[in-house]
């Protein structure tokens, strides 16, 4: 099926639906490696339905997803084999809240990769000082601020060497002063070329780190392109509106910084 | 001065009746401790019979499927809605007897109360479990957990630690509970105050120190499981909440 060897992620017609509200109407994009997309669209779109979808927590009622040329979705394989190849940074950062940052981020390794703890902890605290929090390892989440969690949940993802990683709206939850620290923390991840799929309203970080903006609209995508066609000459009057919209209530934030 | 000799008399009788009912206690103590060691297993026991089935019954209730789940709630229902003693008779001379089971009262005692605390114990796992959030269970499962695997490393180590207040309450009742085995003949601290205070016509004395060997376990119990939960207390949380 996989023609391209450079492409980590593909979706494929998506379709799922609520009782009998459609939320996503066939949704098909592809991610190639290093590259950083960015989803964007209305609240309530579905956009944290599709994310779900590609690593099965939601199943997708049509629609087929493959990961470096494997089929995810209707595969014989464990669901598990997959997802530990997908990372997932959730908007309210879901820390295991009995655990400390680096418990949180060796977990995986240990119990998920099956790692001798010795060598898993090592990692860990790898993954942490990549996120600049070496010095809070010891700390539980109720003691860390949103943008020290946040950051704890991208190392707890980078730790299990996924393929791609999946942001859904990482800044949403935080407190503005907070921002800055999660997105540069993604932004050092695309700078080494991470694979990333990230639903963010933050425009000033899409526009200088999004290799293409998808606008999800109606559980559709309605337009999608590189930063500076969909900001300066978008296809749709709907688009630009949208994205006056999203960065006069967001502002850039990253560029201010 | 008559009157006054009369009052002496009195007094001293009393004095007399006090200490003869303190050589009584003094005399009547190691059988009743013995009885309340029994109380300790019994109650030891049922708890623990209690969660082991109990938390797997949480568990279901909430990710199991709509069967499982629902034949949880039957049980559940079942031995909430009896009277203990109602479950006690039922199960020690119907059923154990109908599966030809000969069980001695204490192991028939320790049967019924903990398959009756693990209806109640469920419950506050189950509530512990759902108060924890979907978001635990999908981050664990984003990372490649299996279903058994976020429950275990995961979810039960926090719903436990929220269960511990609850539990310190379902110890208190039980404990309260096992005097009911009397009924059975199970030889626990109020069975063998009964036999004193028949023998030696002194109730009050004799339930008065079965109720401070009561008052005594129930306070100590409940310190130990305070202790446990300050000792397991997640930093940065107060009284299981964030701080703020
Ligand atoms: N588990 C669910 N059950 C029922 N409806 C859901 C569920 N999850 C999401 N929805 C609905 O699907 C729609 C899309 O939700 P979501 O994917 O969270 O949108 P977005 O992330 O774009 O804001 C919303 O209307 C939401 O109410
Ligand atoms: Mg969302």
């Amino acid at each position: 099926m996989q023609r391209d060897k450079d492409i980590v992620l593909e979706v494929e017609d998506i379709h799922k639906k609520y009782r009998e509200e459609k939320i996503l109407k066939g949704v098909s994009f592809k991610v190639k490696k290093g590259e950083t997309k960015v989803i964007i669209g209305p609240s309530g779109t579905g956009k944290s339905t599709l994310l779900r979808c590609i690593n099965q927590l939601t199943i997708p009622d049509r629609g087929r997803v493959w990961l470096e040329g494997e089929e995810v979705t209707h595969t014989k394989k464990s669901i598990n084999q997959f997802r530990q190849k997908i990372g997932m940074v959730f908007q309210d950062f879901n820390l295991f809240d009995h655990l400390t940052a680096l418990g949180n981020v060796e977990i995986g390794l240990i119990k998920v990769k099956g790692m001798d703890k010795n060598k898993a902890r090592q990692k860990a605290m790898e993954e942490l000082r990549q996120v600049g929090l070496e010095n809070q390892a010891y700390l539980y989440p109720a003691q860390l601020s949103g943008g020290q969690k946040q950051r704890v949940s991208i190392a707890r993802a980078l730790a299990m060497d996924p393929k791609v990683i999946l942001f859904d709206e990482p800044t949403s939850a935080l407190d503005p002063e907070l921002i800055g620290e999660v997105l540069e923390a993604i932004k050092n991840l695309a700078i080494q070329g991470m694979t990333m799929v990230l639903v963010t309203h933050e425009m000033g970080f899409a526009r200088s780190v999004a290799n293409e903006i998808i606008f999800i609209e109606n559980g559709k995508i309605l337009e999608s392109g590189s930063p500076y066609k969909l900001f300066n000459n978008p296809k749709y009057e709907r688009t630009r509106r949208f994205l006056k919209k999203i960065t006069e209530l967001y502002g850039e934030s990253s560029e201010k910084r | 001065m008559f009157f006054t000799f009369l009052h002496l008399i009195i007094l001293i009788k009393r004095d007399i009746i006090m200490i003869e009912n303190f050589l009584m206690i003094y005399q009547a103590l190691p059988y009743l401790l013995k009885g309340s060691l029994i109380t300790i297993g019994l109650v030891g026991g049922a708890l623990f019979l209690g969660f082991i089935v109990g938390v797997p019954m949480a568990v279901g209730q909430v990710y199991a499927n709509k069967f499982i789940a629902n034949s949880i709630s039957f049980y559940v229902w079942f031995f909430r809605g009896l009277p203990v003693l109602v479950l006690l008779f039922l199960f020690y001379f119907g059923l154990f007897s109908l599966l030809g089971l000969n069980l001695p009262a204490f192991t028939a005692a320790i049967l019924v109360l903990g398959l009756r605390s693990a209806a109640y114990q469920s419950q506050i796992f189950r509530g512990s479990i759902q108060s924890l959030g979907e978001g635990q269970m999908l981050a664990a499962r984003s990372l490649g957990m299996s279903k058994f695997q976020a429950i275990w490393n995961i979810i039960l180590p926090q719903a436990l630690r929220i269960s511990i207040p609850g539990w310190s309450n379902e110890y208190s009742i039980i404990l309260k509970d096992s005097a009911v085995t009397y009924a059975i003949g199970v030889m626990e601290i109020l069975t063998r105050g009964n036999f004193i205070a028949t023998r030696t016509y002194k109730p009050m004395p004799v339930f008065l120190t079965c109720a401070l060997i009561f008052l005594i376990l129930t306070y100590g119990g409940v310190k130990v499981l305070d202790l446990l939960e300050k000792k397991l207390r997640i930093p940065g949380y107060v009284f299981g909440r964030r701080e703020i």
